[in-house]
């Protein structure tokens, strides 16, 4: 299920190929203006019936497959069963027999053909909207074929934003905390894998418990948290290299790191004598700067998308409530006012929700509030859900959900709360954090 | 009940070291309503062997005073707190007198006080919430006169419950902090 290592050798194929992954904007005709659109602010959003026919050549019925999957899970589509499908044996060729798709009433057609050549991976797909009869993209692909996953992903991105007009999250990753063994005996391993589940590994061994991994803007770097007998540290690991290294030692326990958005900055809560209090660190320099110093618990730290501010959760006014300030410390306030106790916030990548974990009634929410703290609306409830990391587009959070006596598991839910599901990663795990789009 | 036993009775237990004896006290208290370390029940002192071959009598030995296990078994190594609270209760304070009266008899030994919290939070805020428990039993037992150099703290948060039950009773057992001797015991 889970590969025991992720070798370097490895790392640097994922990164080559990003590179190499020329979207080659091959205008095999010229995109004509959408007639079909998924407006994704609305609630009450009927899922787009989508075809999404196996490519032709070679692994191009799994490419399909994953498309068709994300697509799926995004809760904005509905692919249609291919046993349904008249036309069959579709190539990127040719022409759809718009009619044939119009019967099964697919709105939107995605279609493909797979070629490798020299030991490249080249795919070539279309965007079809099937009642104007018009073709909305048509995008080639080309890679190593062992990254053939990775095509699959950014043509879900293509049809997501062509079709939504918002970036697509397809082509991402997410570390995590897995989690193995009986409860209280729990190994904690950091672990990466594609945003769907595939491709798990493990990045660190189960010999301390390690916590609360957050990805740099750039993607190639993590900052967590390590907890042993005798201390609490956090650390910085290069996925690229492998390598390790601690942010640096301080008296107290260390913990709850976050980038900033520029990458340049760790935000992070040092405990002393009980009190615990946030601070940033830049990353050239290792000099750092005490941000809080009330005598209360101070921890959590977010920043804007912008990096002018931080939101952080503070005991100061009796119990876990959400605060804003700026980046330099200045003028905290609060923002939660709901009733219960809030913890967890986590500024959107568009800056336009703080997502957080509540806990009222003897249950736990994940949920959403503006900035200012208005709007505040719950987007689940159980007996325990925690920790929201966003998608990088903001339009879906993941968050880990326990059941009584049971292991954490991943879950996602969207910014309207409508559609909530398992993440299709069969162990258990906490902390999720998801990356930035790759590149 | 642990809130009606006096300092003093205490003091002698801890420093007389006795299991059995403190088997005897123990056995006179009513139930508590908050998990409490009980000892392990002793046997009756055996009676000298039957000549020729006869039954075997086991007993367990009573914790080599001044061990890991005579503070474990005959002071408490752990004391509870209430939910989102890290202020040392009525019924933590004969304990953490035991364990200084312990620690100030064994002046080698040196201490970790283990701050956890229940899984009713999330992961952050419970660490924080650790190690202010941790630093309340430190307080309490540097203002009894242990010295601040030999005692750590760390929090665990709620990454290492006790009771893996989910309930109130569980809870109210994984509120707690544990001291832990790190070195200088027998």
């Amino acid at each position: 299920m889970i590969k025991t290592a992720r070798s370097p050798a490895r790392l640097v194929r994922a990164l080559l190929f990003s590179m190499l992954c020329a979207i080659t904007a091959t205008a095999l005709a010229q995109p004509a203006r959408a007639e079909i659109e998924i407006n994704v602010n609305r609630a009450d959003v009927q899922p787009l019936p989508v075809a999404v026919p196996a490519f032709g050549g070679a692994q191009g019925a799994e490419i399909s497959q994953v498309i068709s999957a994300n697509l799926q899970r995004s809760g904005l589509f509905r692919p249609l069963d291919p046993a349904s499908f008249i036309e069959k044996d579709l190539t990127a060729a040719v022409q759809p027999r718009f009619a044939d798709w119009k019967t099964i009433n697919a709105q939107a057609l995605v279609n493909g053909q797979v070629t490798v050549e020299g030991g490249r991976l080249r795919v070539d797909f279309r965007l079809w909207d099937v009642f104007s009869e018009q073709q909305l993209l048509g995008l080639q692909f080309t890679s190593s074929p062992e990254n053939w996953r990775r095509v699959a992903h950014k043509i879900s991105d293509a049809v997501y934003e062509r079709l939504t007009g918002e970036k697509g999250y397809f082509d991402t990753r997410v570390v995590f905390v897995a989690e193995s063994g009986a409860r209280g005996k729990t190994t904690k391993r950091l672990a990466i894998m594609d945003q769907d589940g595939a491709n798990p590994s493990y990045l660190t061994g189960g010999d301390s418990i390690v916590m609360t991994p957050r990805f740099s803007p750039t993607s190639q770097e993590i900052t967590y948290m390590a907890l042993r007998p005798d201390s609490a540290s956090v650390y910085l690991y290069n996925l690229e290299s492998g390598r390790r290294e601690s942010l640096g030692s301080f008296q107290g326990m260390v913990f709850a790191p976050r980038f900033s958005p520029d990458g340049g900055r760790v935000a992070f809560s040092v405990e002393r004598g009980g009190n615990s209090d946030i601070y940033v660190m830049s990353l050239s320099n290792r000099a750092s700067t005490r941000l809080t110093s009330d005598p209360s618990i101070d921890t959590s730290p977010s920043f804007s998308p912008d990096g002018s501010r931080i939101a952080f959760n503070s005991d100061r006014a009796g119990s876990p409530q959400i605060y804003v300030m700026g980046a330099d410390g200045s003028g905290a306030r609060r923002i939660s006012s709901g009733g219960g106790r809030y913890t967890t916030p986590v500024w959107s990548p568009t800056g336009e929700f703080i997502a957080f974990t509540k806990q009222t009634g003897g249950q736990f929410h994940i949920g959403v509030m503006r900035p200012d703290g208005s709007d505040e609306r719950l987007l689940t409830t159980s007996y325990l859900d925690e920790g929201p990391t966003w998608a990088p587009n903001g339009r879906v959070l993941m968050f880990s959900r326990e059941t009584p006596g049971g292991p954490p598991k991943l879950w996602s839910v969207d910014v309207t709360g409508r559609i909530l599901q398992p993440m299709p990663y069969p162990g258990a795990g906490s902390d999720p954090a998801w990356s930035p789009l790759l590149n | 009940m642990v809130r009606s036993l006096n300092r003093s009775t205490l003091v002698r237990l801890a420093l007389v070291g006795v299991a059995a004896t403190s088997v005897a006290a123990c056995a006179k208290k009513a139930q508590p309503s908050y998990p409490v370390q009980q000892p392990p029940a002793q046997t009756q002192p055996e009676t000298p062997l039957p000549p020729g071959p006869g039954p075997v009598g086991q007993q367990s030995t009573a914790p080599i005073p001044g061990s890991a296990q005579d503070f474990v078994v005959n002071v408490g190594d752990r004391v509870y707190f209430d939910t989102d609270a890290h202020d040392v209760r009525a019924d933590a304070q004969p304990i953490l007198d035991a364990q200084a009266n312990w620690l100030r008899q064994y002046s080698s030994v040196r201490i970790r006080i283990e701050g956890n919290a229940d899984e009713r939070g999330t992961r952050e805020y419970n660490l924080a919430l650790g190690a202010r428990r941790a630093n309340s039993v430190r307080d309490f037992l540097v203002n009894r006169g242990i010295g601040a150099d030999r005692i750590q703290t760390i929090s665990f948060g709620k990454e290492q419950p006790i009771d893996t039950g989910s309930g109130e009773e569980s809870w109210q057992k994984n509120r707690n902090a544990k001291t832990a001797i790190v070195s200088g015991a027998r």
